[in-house]
């Protein structure tokens, strides 16, 4: 935000373009110039690594699209063709497949943190929101995509998932057949969820578009969760953040090339190697690893009306993270209690996590009960009353001071 | 500052503990006798087809399974990769017969299989595969070893052909069905299709039960992932590379870094 004169720039191709339209001032702005605070740790890279799975995604996504066919006689196919025949069709495939994986791993990982960290409190609630929109967009797309290669887990998640709307009353059964285009998961179906999948990343960098812009209103947050008080307390985005997103986004990198490369079909469940057949259901259908804590909460409540709500409820839910949480302090650092809290929170997930890729019988519908409990119970009691009871520790003056003075000091303990 | 390197560590931690260990158990069913894991050359970093072995599998494949299991997703071209000159590719398709057409006078016609066709299949479909094997029907095998991956792919073909024998006297085997210690259930429609020398190899290897099924059984895992040497030729190419780069940003980011600190 500082207050100087845009800057000139000397070659006089880009100064033409930008006295008209500054598109360059702007990039300069909000890119090399964006004051970051100085202590952010290597948590504030994953929002650039998402945006580029997400550029990743689209790249592959549009070489894919125009050798896959929609339809249900000829989409397995299509996609055994670009797995043999097309030009490094295989590559082009596992990077899209596995990437949907490491574009999840990011976005939770960026999720949590927004929350250890306190981001979405006040002056960045909408920030916030619009970062949960886009979660709920992802989960749109990857569910769309995964109909797409027509497996019998493309066709029976697809089944499932589309069957959940007929639990709403009176409307539901026609908004099931509204969603299919018939009386079954057939062509129609196929077809609008390719349009679908398709079109919703589009969306999705829309959204991203306005989450940055949203950012940049009052900056970022960081591990300290206090304000910026002065310019001591930034450093400018490029080359500070730049490198040190750089490194972390190499390490993301090396480790989705390993999966890419080495363990391609790890993340995929084997029966999606068999084309779809309507006459025979698998074993156990289910979804892949990212939905997997909601699919828990949905099949540990009973009545399946009211397991779609805690299903849909427990995303819907993080949207009112900002106005549940009424503490001021942001970062967990200086929160003493729900520092643990929220660890047990993440623990909790990945336990939901896991009994969603159980088989629906005891002991895991009581486990995965106790989970769902503490799931709402942490948004709805503890968060709310932790910010009233809690008492937290002191907060830093100010950005620089602990920093400059660690630095300087000899090294204590 | 500390405080700040566990906690970003243990979160990493949590997330891949969840993608890589939690995520894939899933597929694990119930299983028969155990399977046992092969020497297979194509496991690990640098493993490779034995591409011998693959041509001995395609003839094993070509002269007893092709009888009942179709292979549609290879074409009579993909030979090439096992090592077969195009001249022999042309013969070993023109051996078989498909259905073309209609020509200029509207009338369909059948003529020899070139090498851009696709493996011709035993059956004309599914419903009369099923009633040439007591009602079950024997699956396409070009993606059997990505299929069966949760049963443990290579291996788990390997541990089916050679797992045919007597059932015990307590089994009651149905008239008509085979006994096989893998097979889920343990009472298969398909009879052991592989005995002691019943096909001559052509580079003259003995044809014995575990060499032709361990042949087969490679030959079926690269039909269901022939990109599989590739993949892993580029893919260690691009770690290095990742690597180096790592080397070079860390360096980078450190000369940056050491202006603040
Ligand atoms: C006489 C016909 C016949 C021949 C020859 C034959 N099969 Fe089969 N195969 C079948 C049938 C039928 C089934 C289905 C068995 C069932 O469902 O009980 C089957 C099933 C299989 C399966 C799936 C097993 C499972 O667990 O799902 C594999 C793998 C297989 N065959 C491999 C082979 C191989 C390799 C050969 C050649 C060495 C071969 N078959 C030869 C008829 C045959
Ligand atoms: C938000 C970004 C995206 C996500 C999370 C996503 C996710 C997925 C997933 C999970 C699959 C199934 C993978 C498989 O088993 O094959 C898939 C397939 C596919 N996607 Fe995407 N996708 C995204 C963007 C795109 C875009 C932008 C396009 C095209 C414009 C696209 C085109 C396709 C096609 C054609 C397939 C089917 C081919 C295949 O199965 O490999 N995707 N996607």
């Amino acid at each position: 935000m500082s207050k100087n004169p845009p800057p000139l720039f000397r070659n006089p191709v880009v100064r033409w373009l930008d006295e008209r339209l500054p598109l360059f001032s702007m990039l300069r702005k909000e890119y090399i110039d964006y004051p970051t605070p100085r202590n952010v740790n290597y948590f504030w890279s994953f929002g650039a690594i998402a945006t580029l799975m997400l550029l990743l995604m689209i790249a592959t996504g549009l070489m894919l699209a125009m050798q896959y066919t929609p339809h249900v006689d000829m989409a397995f196919s299509s996609v055994q063709r670009i797995m043999r025949d097309v030009n490094y069709g295989w590559l082009l495939r596992t990077i899209h497949m596995n990437g949907a994986s490491m574009f999840f791993f990011a976005v939770y990982i960026h999720l949590y943190r927004g929350m250890y960290y306190g981001s979405y409190k006040k002056p960045r609630e909408l920030l916030w929101i619009l970062g949960v929109l886009i979660f709920l967009l992802m989960m749109a797309t990857a569910f769309t995509g995964y109909v797409l290669p027509w497996g019998q887990m493309s066709y029976w998640a697809a089944t499932v998932i589309t069957n959940l709307f007929s639990a709403i009353p009176w409307i539901g059964e026609d908004i099931v057949q509204f969603l299919w285009g018939g009386f079954s998961v057939d062509n129609p179906t196929l077809n609008r969820f390719f349009v679908l999948h398709f079109l919703l990343p589009f969306v999705i960098v829309a959204v991203v578009v306005l989450h940055v812009a949203a950012l940049h209103v009052p900056g970022s947050n960081n591990p300290d969760g206090i304000e910026v008080k002065s310019k001591r307390d930034t450093l400018p985005f490029h080359p500070y953040i730049t490198s040190k997103d750089s490194l972390a986004l190499i390490v993301f990198g090396i480790g989705y090339a390993v999966i890419v490369f080495y363990a391609p079909n790890y993340l995929n469940h084997p029966d999606n190697a068999i084309p779809a057949n309507p006459l025979s259901t698998p074993e156990h259908i289910v979804p892949e690893w990212y939905f997997l804590p909601f699919y828990a909460i949905l099949r540990a409540i009973p009545n399946k009306l009211l397991g779609v709500i805690a299903l849909f409820g427990g995303v819907a839910i993080l949207f009112f993270l900002p106005f549940l949480d009424r503490s001021k302090v942001r970062s967990c650092r200086y929160r003493p209690l729900y520092r643990w809290f929220l660890w047990l929170f993440v623990v909790d997930a990945v336990f939901l996590g896991w009994l969603g890729s159980k088989p629906a019988e005891e002991p895991y519908i009581l486990w995965a009960r106790l989970a769902t409990a503490y799931y709402f119970g942490f948004f709805l009691v503890i968060t709310p009353v932790l910010g009233i009871v809690e008492r937290p520790r002191p907060l830093p003056v100010s950005i620089s001071e602990p920093v400059l003075k660690t630095a300087s000091r000899p090294r204590a303990s | 500052m500390m405080k700040r390197k566990p906690l970003f560590l243990y979160s990493l931690l949590c997330s891949l503990l969840w993608a890589c260990v939690l995520a894939p158990s899933l597929s694990l069913a119930a299983e028969q006798a155990t399977v046992a894991k092969q020497p297979w050359s194509f496991r690990g970093i640098f493993g490779s087809f034995d591409k011998a072995s693959l041509r001995r599998g395609y003839e094993v494949y070509d002269q007893v399974c092709a009888s009942c299991h179709s292979l549609r997703f290879l074409h009579y071209r993909d030979l090439e990769t096992l090592g077969y000159s195009r001249a022999q590719i042309a013969a070993l398709a023109a051996r078989l017969e498909v259905e073309d057409g209609p020509n200029d006078e509207g009338e369909m016609f059948s003529r020899a299989a070139l090498p851009s066709d696709r493996f011709v299949a035993p059956f004309a479909n599914d419903e009369a595969a099923r009633t040439a094997n007591l009602g079950a029907l024997p699956p396409d095998l070009s993606l059997i070893v990505a299929q069966l991956a949760g049963k443990g792919g290579a291996d788990f073909i390997y541990a089916l052909l050679t797992g045919y024998s007597e059932p015990p006297e307590s089994f009651e085997l149905t008239p008509g069905l085979s006994y096989n210690k893998v097979f889920k259930g343990n009472a298969i429609a398909m009879p052991a299709p592989l005995f002691e020398d019943m096909i001559a190899y052509s580079d003259g290897e003995k044809a014995s039960v575990e060499r032709m099924a361990r042949d087969v059984a490679q030959f079926l895992a690269w039909a269901s992932d022939p990109s599989l040497e590739q993949r892993k030729r580029i893919g260690l190419r691009v770690v290095i590379f990742l690597t180096l780069f790592f080397v070079v940003a860390f360096l980078y980011k450190r000369r940056v870094w050491a202006r603040v600190r």
